[in-house]
């Protein structure tokens, strides 16, 4: 996977991007963002509250029951505030 | 030069959106003219411009961080939502990105329609959802503290007022 973070939580993480091998045993979204939070301090952190993360795979808004693949771009964000 | 159509105005492929994502300023009257340049049809343009606010006296810049790739994707597929919905002969959407100054301007969008009801209804449509789809986010520099703004809970609650399709101003069905 390419994972890609943008505002507030690239910001948290140091990163605006990696890639990450699916790990076994994730088939969503939810399941990815729990994993998140058990990669240390600092994802624990940036992942913490749901309430203000958002995903979007392959460019596109996801919920958490969105399956995910291995191929996947998934870009983590809080809520957005353009306009 | 545009050429005569041999088809019914109804027949004719419907205008491609323009969207744009740029660092520049953009051209209010440079935009009016495009959007309504070689079509008589139009009979209303509505135009509606975002600019950065400084309420306190405080803000020194804005930075506006975007998901390239997605937003003009998100852009897009919000301009064929509203020309689904209304009859427009013209929409525009011109977002900015990176650092602006108090006053300057963040966001164009345009609709253009045969009559009033269309593009206003189009213009107000294009902008909730962009304000909550749209992948921008905005960082205040107010003198040495940065800060993220938050997402606004009003920006979503307006989003209900076209969960009912059928609005004054949209589309007719079959005809």
């Amino acid at each position: 996977m390419q994972l890609v973070y943008f505002a507030s939580v690239r910001e948290s993480l140091g990163l605006s991007q990696e890639s990450y091998g699916l790990p076994e045993g994730i088939t969503n979204v939810a399941q990815l963002i729990s994993h998140m939070r058990s990669r240390g301090d600092k994802f624990a952190a940036a992942f913490s509250d749901s309430l203000k993360l958002r995903v979007a795979v392959n460019q596109v808004h996801a919920q958490a029951d969105q399956l995910v693949k291995d191929e996947d771009e998934i870009a983590f964000f809080p809520p957005v505030t353009g306009g | 030069m545009k050429m005569k159509s041999p088809f019914s105005p109804l027949l004719q492929a419907a205008k491609v959106a323009r969207i744009l994502v740029q660092k520049e300023d953009f051209d209010l009257n440079k935009e009016v003219t495009a959007i309504s340049a070689g079509e008589n049809r139009i009979g209303a343009v509505v135009t509606f411009t975002g600019t950065v606010r400084d309420m306190n006296g405080t803000l020194q810049s804005m930075t506006l961080e975007h998901y390239p790739g997605m937003t003009e994707r998100e852009l897009s597929r919000i301009a064929k939502e509203a020309e689904g919905r209304w009859s427009l002969h013209g929409c525009t959407i011109i977002h900015r990105f990176g650092k602006l100054l108090p006053g300057d301007n963040i966001v164009l969008v345009a609709t253009a329609s045969a009559h009033r009801q269309a593009a206003f209804e189009a213009a107000q449509f294009l902008m909730d959802f962009l304000k909550s789809d749209a992948p921008f986010w905005k960082k205040e520099d107010c003198g040495g503290e940065n800060k993220w703004v938050d997402a606004k809970q009003s920006d979503l609650d307006v989003l209900s007022r076209w969960q009912t399709k059928k609005m004054p101003g949209t589309k007719p069905g079959n005809t």
